[in-house]
């Protein structure tokens, strides 16, 4: 391994059935860069995350976070290296009957081993890095869909992983709001130097933040472009791959 | 003056110049692995009978520094009770500085007002309102309810027949074994329970009676109506509830559908129309269960048994049960259904509506049941 890589997969292949959605896919993450998967519609990009968080075993191959391969090692080593990982999943997976402020104490009370009063500042400062810092005792259905993003995000944050994976942090957000979310993830990037590893499809996001992209491909399920997105879009020699970073149908 | 630490690595020490001046040098790591023990030493450690007036933090032999470190400087913050420029950093690295300026050491200002209340008069009155509001909503529901079946048999073809088959499926047929089982144990247990008692007077073939009446009149019943409201007023209440917070019933609204006629309606029928099936075979298994007893452990023959359940029952007796059993299909039908309308907010609100949809009409048929025996004293 590297001496930058934070997070190596090596040839994960995932089997539904007789459906291959991944196969033979290879790439590394450098610590401190921010990093996209794209692809289209159901090419598997949602899957390769819940393989890379260790949510599902792969039918082959390997996922590294750091030093620990999560889909062989023993429950430990496994829950040691999830430890410095934090998600934000797509529809935020805020806790509901808990409060914002208390879905972020979560974490922090159960692995910091913070006396609760330190727990309680702790909280108001994640939630002010993320400008909720007025909403902790909101129930999240109390609030907007962006503040949702952002106390999940808040969460995924509270104990400073050095990785973070966000499911398209932009889906379902006004431009506006999604702007605000790009710029919350680059600040959290820039000051923390945490690695970010998002997947999603909006073109807007990928550019505005994205240093590295892979690209996966519907039908062959393995990546098929790697690079700066700016690149792809502009000089990457499959047609395929520059519509899908300028927007344009198979037909335009 | 300085303090090093009584024991372990020394994670900070305290420098006082003068009464009002403490400055606080940091050593190595003040960030989340160091935390929990800096929040309980640093505070500990400094002298609480003298009145600090500024605080300096030195990071001149930090390493890592992040949040949490941030948080153990903003905590002596507040304990000391200083304000902003009652507190100030010396030999900040870069790194330091980003960190810091992710933390508010004031006290954020937040215009949005609280919205919890602890005021128990507010609680109480919220509460009140709250039950005004569901017992309106019921009115309404009910109110509904009535229109809907008006537009039904002005318009017999927005009747959901298919819908309405599939929950009798699920409703009756579905539930036939458990039901079953149930009563006929039950009929075991009667049977044997008087027995006991009746064999004292060598009134054995009265079992039969015993069982057959309180059956069909009572406990056929009920029992069916507490099994079908576990069952299937909780799935009910499940679905319509899911169905709720997931915008399906406002599509449904806005496509000029009936809400009432698409989803309660066929649920109430179906419940209406195999509820009272159900009963008559619980009365047939409990009859059945009593009669295991009878014949093994009284000696009557299965023709005694069965002619003398029959003789004890008359057709009112069998009607009387029967209307009883359609009431409480409506109210487990429609307690259901309510429940499940009700429901506002995320997942907990599906398991709350299936609850209180059990709870509701479990009460409600006890409650009914009771009506029904005041009524049949007065006939």
């Amino acid at each position: 391994m590297g001496a930058q890589d934070i997070i190596r997969v090596e040839n994960l292949a995932v089997v539904y059935g007789e459906d291959h959605v991944l196969d033979k896919v290879n790439f590394t993450v450098n610590k401190g860069e921010i990093f996209i998967i794209v692809g289209g519609s159901g090419s598997g990009k949602s899957t390769l995350m819940r393989h890379m968080i260790g949510l599902e075993q792969p039918a082959g191959g390997k996922v590294f976070i750091g030093e620990t391969d999560i889909a062989a090692s023993g429950e430990n080593a496994v829950s040691r290296a999830l430890r410095r990982i934090g998600v934000l999943f797509q529809a935020s997976a805020l806790l509901g009957s808990m409060t914002v402020a208390e879905n972020v104490a979560l974490p922090i009370t159960e692995f910091s081993g913070l006396p609760a009063e330190a727990v309680a500042a702790m909280v108001q400062i994640k939630l002010s890095l993320v400008s909720l810092e007025c909403y902790g005792d909101h129930l999240p259905s109390e609030i907007s869909g962006g503040m949702k993003k952002r106390a999940g995000l808040a969460r995924a944050m509270a104990l400073n992983p050095d990785i973070l994976f966000l499911d398209e942090p932009s889906a379902g957000l006004d431009p506006v709001t999604a702007a605000e979310i790009d710029r919350l993830i680059l600040h959290i990037n820039q000051t923390l130097g945490t690695t970010i590893v998002i997947v999603t499809h909006d073109l807007d996001s990928i550019f505005a933040v994205g240093q590295r992209a892979i690209m996966l491909g519907r039908e062959t399920g393995n990546i098929i472009a790697r690079g700066a997105p700016a690149d792809l879009r502009d000089h990457d020699p499959d047609p395929e791959v520059r519509r899908f970073f300028t927007r344009r149908p198979p037909d335009a | 003056m300085q303090r090093p630490l009584p024991s372990g690595k020394p994670l900070f020490e305290l420098q006082q110049e003068d009464d009002n001046t403490l400055t606080v040098v940091l050593h190595g790591r003040a960030d989340i692995t160091t935390a929990p023990t800096l929040i309980r030493q640093l505070p500990a450690s400094v002298p609480s009978d003298q009145r600090i007036q500024q605080l300096k933090v030195d990071f001149a032999h930090v390493t890592q520094f992040d949040d949490y470190g941030a948080m153990v400087v903003l905590r002596l913050v507040q304990m000391l009770q200083l304000n902003h420029d009652q507190l100030s950093f010396v030999n900040l690295a870069a790194d330091h500085e980003k960190t810091l300026a992710l933390v508010d050491f004031g006290q954020p200002d937040c215009r949005i007002p609280s919205h919890k209340s602890g005021n128990l008069i507010i609680q109480l009155g919220d509460a009140t309102i709250s039950i005004f509001r569901g017992g309106a909503f019921f009115i309404e529901f009910i109110g509904a309810m009535v229109f809907s079946l008006v537009r039904v048999f002005r318009r017999p073809r927005s009747f959901r027949a298919g819908d309405t088959i599939a929950y009798m499926k699920t409703t009756g047929v579905d539930a036939l074994p458990v039901v079953g089982l149930i009563t006929f144990l039950l009929g075991l247990i009667m049977a044997f329970m008087s027995s006991l008692q009746l064999s004292q007077f060598g009134a054995n073939l009265y079992v039969a009676s015993l069982v057959s009446l309180a059956m069909v009149s009572e406990l056929g019943p009920i029992m069916t109506a507490i099994v079908v409201a576990g069952r299937s007023g909780s799935a009910y209440a499940a679905e319509i509830s899911t169905m709720k917070i997931s915008e399906e019933i406002d599509a449904l609204v806005v496509m000029g559908f009936d809400p009432n006629v698409f989803l309660v309606l066929p649920r109430v029928v179906a419940a209406m129309v195999v509820v009272p099936l159900l009963t008559v075979f619980a009365s047939i298994f409990a009859v059945a269960g009593g009669l295991v007893i009878g014949v093994l452990m009284l000696n009557l023959s299965p023709g005694a048994y069965i002619n003398q359940s029959l003789d004890a029952l008359s057709l009112f007796e069998v009607m009387w049960g029967l209307s009883k059993s359609v009431v409480f299909a409506l109210l487990i039908a429609l307690t259901g259904c309510f429940r499940g309308m009700q429901a506002r907010g995320g997942a907990a609100a599906v398991g709350s509506a299936a609850t209180s949809a059990v709870v509701t009409s479990i009460f409600l048929i006890i409650l009914f049941d009771s009506v029904f025996a005041v009524i049949r004293s007065y006939w």
